[in-house]
């Protein structure tokens, strides 16, 4: 902190390291786990050095080539469904959010406070609260195993509507007035002048929205029954799932849980700039 | 260029069941090239009125015709008038070039017509070597020049300014202020320019509107609206320090008011007795302030002499009188200018 004791910073050191071994350590484990062989890793004490296995677990994984009780399902095609699913849930929810949030902000429509408010409460209402009426809806249209079902009802989102809301609500008057003068309708307006201003607010909504989709598991497990649809986080629960057929492979877990973590990890990296921006800025 | 006439415009807004009207019917010829200053205290509707012949607020009654074509129903773009607002209004992700050649995008003008008028306004402006900037790397007088580069770029019939110059310290207004009255003078263009500074609408208008609570108080030229002001308000408005507005003078009949300028009273023998309270030192001049008449009942009284003129001691009675044929008279009620056939003085 600002006082420089030398004690003082051993101690927060000391904690902040306590800290990441807490965080870092599964994670080590369960690298460490995928480069065995099955049976190695159920011994006690269960190898603490990467092994030897790594490119052949890996393999398995993707190809879905293992021999693990619940499931085979080959891990690339569900990293490819979990991919598709946040990206779309993510752009969705982006441009949806816009939308609504442009046409509240600068629109004088009838009953335009009656819908912000629609959506404003609709905050308060977590998605498993209304997931069965929302199974029956999307059932009903015959979405279940679809990425259409995936997707969907889940991109409508008033967190977004609420926070572009507020962002447009910070543009000044003047900037619409200027572009209304220059010839500007309004999804010109729309499209030269906010989308280029709200920049950093979509990227750093991509970041949380991507991982939000990505990290799916109770609507993903209602809505698909066939394997080929499974996103990837759905695929470790049925891989563990066994049915005591076969041992649990839990090499090909272990690998399943780290592919699961990187595109995640990826889009955080990558857009770390941009989401801390997003976030502090306000450029304009 | 065009004209732009006014004819009985009026502003309601609808605040609940009941409208409140905040322009009460403005009867106006702007001529062809014309610069005229619209000027008032701030909420008189001033900037309504600019805003309504830009299209950016609704025309409630009348009409606004700029040029031959009455524009009521017409969108901005379509209205043929560029503004330039008082928060500069660029567009902050654009370059300066691409703020001023935005309109003209729009317009589908051909690129390399574009480039030739961002050029040459940027080469009036003094912009060229600040082209490929943000807005946010340029200074608040750079930004404004930017602002009005982006209105001259579309060759308008109209310029509209909307006090583009209250967020310049005083420096760079007086020098912004020369550029907007050379840039006049070259292109000729009619221009209608929004302010609540009376110097600015002094120097600047050929004809100046002067506005107060949605009402058109007078609209003349700088002169006249000094010279003859044509209500107690223009008398007060226009002018530092304002106009004295005197009841109870001696000789003045009652139901009249009677205005003179600080500077247009000196001191004499024998006038009327004013009480000095206060002496204020502005270099060239002093400004006295005192009470008129009794001490107790006076109304205050402001006189401006010259610094080589020797100063009142402050308590002390000394006495003024108007020099003739400046004074100016106001009926009470109206508070319109009397002509001077009605006045009785004795």
């Amino acid at each position: 902190m600002v006082q420089k004791r030398r004690l003082l910073t051993l101690l927060s050191h000391a904690v902040m390291w306590l800290g990441v071994l807490l965080v870092a350590f599964p994670l080590y484990l369960a690298l460490v786990a995928s480069t065995h062989l099955p049976q190695d890793i159920i011994q006690s004490p269960m190898p603490l050095l990467p092994g030897s296995h790594m490119w052949q677990t890996y393999r398995d994984a993707l190809l879905g080539a293992g021999h693990t009780g619940g499931s085979n399902a080959p891990v690339a095609r569900m990293m490819w469904v979990s991919l598709v699913t946040a990206m779309v849930i993510a752009v969705g929810k982006i441009a949806i959010s816009l939308l609504s949030a442009f046409a509240v902000v600068f629109f004088r429509f009838p009953l335009r406070w009656l819908c912000f408010w629609a959506i404003f409460i609709t905050l308060m209402l977590p998605v498993e609260v209304r997931i069965v009426p929302t199974y029956k809806v999307v059932s009903d249209l015959g979405m279940l195993n679809s990425f259409a079902g995936l997707t969907i009802p889940l991109i409508a989102s008033a967190t977004a509507t609420f926070l572009f809301r507020q962002f447009f609500l910070t543009v000044p008057d003047e900037l619409a007035e200027a572009a209304r003068v220059d010839g500007a309708g309004a999804m010109r307006f729309f499209k030269d002048i906010l989308l280029p201003l709200s920049k950093t607010s979509m990227a750093a909504l991509f970041v949380i929205q991507f991982i939000y989709g990505w990290n799916q598991y109770l609507w993903p497990l209602l809505t698909t029954t066939s394997e080929n649809m499974y996103p990837v986080v759905l695929g470790i629960r049925a891989m563990m799932g066994g049915s005591g057929e076969g041992l649990v492979q839990w090499n090909i877990v272990m690998a399943t849980a780290i592919l699961a973590l990187l595109p995640p990890t990826i889009v955080v990296v990558l857009m770390q700039k941009w989401f801390v921006k997003g976030i502090v800025d306000t450029e304009k | 260029m065009a004209a732009i006439e006014f004819t009985n415009v009026k502003k309601s807004y609808h605040q609940g069941a009941k409208p409140i009207q905040v322009i009460h019917g403005v009867n106006a010829e702007i001529r062809d090239g014309e610069f005229v200053v619209i000027v008032g205290p701030s909420g008189c509707g001033k900037s309504t009125l600019l805003r309504m012949v830009a299209g950016l607020e609704e025309i409630s009654e009348g009409t606004i015709r700029i040029g031959d074509r009455v524009v009521n129903e017409l969108e901005p773009a379509q209205r043929d008038i560029a503004m330039v607002f008082q928060n500069y209004a660029l567009y902050p992700h654009m370059s300066v070039f691409d703020n001023m050649a935005y309109g003209l995008k729009i317009r589908r003008v051909p690129a390399a017509e574009i480039k030739l008028r961002v050029d040459k306004a940027a080469q009036i402006l003094e912009l060229g070597s600040l082209l490929q900037r943000k807005p946010r790397e340029l200074s608040g007088g750079q930004r404004q020049r930017v602002a009005m580069g982006r209105a001259i770029v579309r060759q308008p019939q109209v310029f509209l300014f909307d006090e583009p110059l209250s967020n310049l310290d005083a420096k760079l207004r007086v020098q912004t202020r020369l550029e907007i009255e050379k840039l006049h003078r070259e292109l000729g263009i009619t221009t209608l320019f929004v302010t609540h500074d009376q110097v600015e609408a002094m120097t600047l208008a050929q004809r100046m509107l002067v506005m107060n609570a949605g009402h058109m108080e007078q609209f003349g030229t700088p002169e006249e609206v000094y010279h003859c002001p044509a209500t107690t308000f223009v008398a007060g408005f226009i002018g530092t320090p304002t106009m004295n507005l005197l009841r109870n003078v001696p000789g003045i009949q009652a139901g009249i008011i009677l205005g003179i300028r600080p500077e247009h009273l000196r001191i004499s023998d024998n006038g009327w007795p004013m009480k000095v309270d206060t002496v204020e030192m502005l270099g060239a001049e002093r400004l006295v302030y005192g009470a008129l008449g009794s001490p107790d009942e006076g109304e205050p009284i402001t006189l401006r002499i010259n610094e080589t003129e020797a100063p009142p001691v402050v308590g002390q009675t000394i006495q003024v009188l108007p020099l003739p044929g400046r004074e100016h008279y106001f009926d009470t009620s109206s508070g319109l200018r009397v002509t001077a056939g009605d006045r009785v003085i004795g």
